[in-house]
């Protein structure tokens, strides 16, 4: 996905305001708007289940610094949190866990899938009994991101990717739950 | 202690172990069918081999190795044990009456070797699903669904 500068810097508002004597109107779509909050505060939860989570939590601080676009309430309860990044090897028994905990977010969801182990099983333990060979077997996955790990700024790459899905309308998987009503 | 020491006292109470000091510990073989009672006095005796750092296993596809780490935290010295069972129905004495910490590392063993500890007070699976079938460490292990025959 390519990144306008719209996506990377500050977002403008989506609608057109027209100036008038005393005030001015604004022309936009409630989808438009809501999507636009949704994108520029996505809570992460505080999940990791191997080497990732070290990359997460060094682009939580200082240095690289995801509050700058948005993503700086790291919540440790699925309850309120937007966006889960597996962080990890996901193995069998791990499976049922990250299900419920998916289930326990609210709507709307998000998922990216951080590292080679999220995406496939990983470089190193696939050929296991015990490992689940990709996250996206359990979970619906938005964004993936490719690395053992990811660099940090691969990390920040895939959250903007995500900002940009976000404000171009709904994700395929919430089409999928609108269509089922 | 060293080495020589330690094989000295070992030639008195177990004549029959033999040793290999190519690896960074000295590595003493013993009979499984002696190794509890000498266990006891090691862990009792001068040496004072009071601490199992660690208890894991080999499969060697014609025999199993159950390799015990002991150290001793008033000498500082450290050797590893090991004792052959077979391949079919393998079982050893437990030493977790001896070395409480066995206790656990013998259910793993346990579980992802099949190692009958013998005497063991809860020998229940301590990682895989109650499920599972199979000792996944075990080298005959098979499991088309998720691996790849290599």
């Amino acid at each position: 996905m390519e990144l306008t500068e719209k996506a990377t810097g500050n977002m403008e508002f989506p609608g057109e305001i027209h100036q008038t004597p005393g005030g001015g109107i604004v022309l936009s779509t409630f989808d438009g708007i809501i999507n636009w909050a949704r994108s520029n505060s996505l809570w992460p939860l505080t999940f990791a289940t191997s080497c990732c989570g070290i990359e997460m939590m060094s682009v939580a601080s200082s240095k690289y610094d995801f509050s700058r676009f948005g993503f700086e309430v790291a919540r440790a309860t699925p309850r309120q949190a937007d966006v889960i990044i597996i962080a990890g090897t996901i193995v069998n028994k791990m499976g049922p866990v990250l299900k419920r905990l998916y289930d326990q977010m609210a709507d709307p969801k998000y998922v990216i899938a951080m590292g080679a182990c999220a995406i496939s099983g990983g470089p190193f333990f696939y050929n296991t009994y015990s490992v689940v060979k990709g996250a996206d077997h359990i979970i619906p996955v938005d964004v993936y991101i490719p690395g053992c790990p990811p660099r940090p700024e691969a990390l920040l790459h895939a959250l903007i990717c995500l900002q940009e899905k976000i404000k171009s309308g709904l994700t395929r998987e919430q089409i999928r739950g609108e269509l089922k009503g | 202690m060293t080495n020589e020491e330690i094989k000295a006292y070992f030639t008195t109470v177990a004549p029959s172990a033999t040793f290999d000091e190519t690896g960074e510990w000295l590595n003493v073989q013993v009979e499984p069918g002696s190794w509890k009672p000498l266990a006891q006095n090691l862990r009792n005796s001068v040496l004072h081999f009071d601490y199992l750092f660690c208890l894991t296993c080999i499969d060697w596809k014609t025999h199993f190795s159950v390799v015990y780490h002991l150290s001793s935290t008033t000498y500082r010295h450290t050797i590893v044990i090991k004792a052959n069972v077979y391949a079919v129905n393998p079982e050893i004495e437990t030493v977790s009456d001896i070395w409480r910490t066995a206790e656990f590392h013998e259910r793993e063993v346990y579980d992802l070797f099949g190692v009958k500890f013998l005497h063991h007070p809860d020998l229940r699976r301590l990682i895989l699903t109650d499920d599972f079938e199979g000792y996944p460490l075990r080298k005959n292990f098979e499991d088309p669904v998720n691996m790849i025959k290599l």
